[in-house]
């Protein structure tokens, strides 16, 4: 990799304008996927449902307009650190909570 | 030399050092705001664990049309926001105030619309806290009032959130007209537009989780 390369990755690699809208598009469709379904009733499922659907957004937000998609590995570290983390105290806790 | 204009710290090598310095530090301070948000949801999951009943309930008072309005209206502001750090780095200031504007405009009509809800909620005596009357039936009412003090809570920092956002944003666009925030200054308008995508991916999850938590029309009453 020569020094140009280098300088071009991290922040100053940014996506084509058209991979926003794409992006945006997906996120309303998932908007509207998200109140359709919640007008069924699909009890225990709903709420399984409703956290999908919301974590696909996030990815979404996460990997395009956020740029994670383009960063390098360091940034895609630190990023899904937080939702390791996360899952841990969600994990442990809950298993607490769904057993009594 | 260019890297000697002022826009590079000294202890840097060169702007792109620079700029992925500047980026990691944003993101390990998101993955902190992660963390926190984080906390409230796992009470939150907790509390529907324990109370499912009540959390139907008040899921069906909350106003799922305007709910689904401003979750519309906060997916267009990112948009606007990916624009507006696109436009900063191809150097266009012209359409970088242009689209701060406008996610400014987005933002500060979501915070409208959650206010005239919560008024709503105010109107409507469910609001469990600071003194008010607090209108339940008896055997909800530790349910019910769990729930409205979750919404207000959770909503209550994210709408703290987007207002330290719209500063933000007004900051950057006093910048932007200065000329300041083009080629490698551009890197503050990406941080803080990671910041304003964080607060948008809060509310995806918030959303479904106080609007959308039962189907309408059951026998739920």
């Amino acid at each position: 990799m020569n020094a140009h390369q280098e300088h071009a990755d991290s922040a100053d690699h940014h996506p084509a304008v058209s991979v926003y809208y794409v992006v945006f598009t997906a996120l309303l469709i998932l908007l509207a996927a998200t109140v359709a379904v919640a007008q069924l009733d699909l009890e225990p499922l709903n709420f399984l449902a409703a956290a999908l659907v919301a974590t696909a957004k996030a990815l979404l937000i996460m990997l395009f307009f956020m740029h994670v998609r383009y960063s390098p590995p360091l940034i895609w570290l630190v990023a899904f650190s937080g939702f390791a983390w996360l899952l841990i105290l969600f994990a442990i806790t809950l298993a607490d909570y769904f057993t009594r | 030399m260019p890297e000697h204009d002022g826009a590079l710290a000294h202890q840097f090598h060169d702007y792109g050092q620079q700029r992925r310095a500047a980026e990691l530090a944003m993101w390990v301070f998101l993955v902190t705001e992660f963390m926190f948000f984080g906390g409230l949801f796992l009470a939150y999951l907790v509390y529907r664990y324990r109370y499912p009943a009540e959390f139907a309930l008040g899921s069906q008072t909350m106003d799922v049309v305007l709910g689904t309005i401003n979750t519309l209206v906060l997916l267009t502001s990112s948009l606007t926001m990916a624009l507006a750090v696109h436009a900063a780095t191809v150097s266009n200031r012209r359409m970088l105030i242009l689209l701060l504007w406008g996610t400014i405009f987005l933002g500060t009509v979501f915070l409208g619309i959650k206010a005239y809800e919560y008024h709503h909620k105010y109107v409507k005596h469910h609001v469990p806290f600071a003194g008010q009357e607090f209108h339940a039936e008896p055997e909800h009412r530790l349910g019910l009032a769990t729930f409205y003090n979750l919404y207000f809570l959770m909503t209550g920092v994210h709408a703290l959130h987007m207002i330290i956002g719209i500063g933000l944003m007004l900051v950057l666009v006093v910048a932007a007209y200065r000329g300041g925030l083009t080629g490698p200054r551009s890197i503050v308008v990406h941080n803080s537009g990671l910041y304003w995508h964080f607060v948008d991916l809060v509310w995806v999850y918030l959303f479904p989780f106080f609007y959308l938590v039962a189907a309408r029309g059951g026998g739920h009453g």
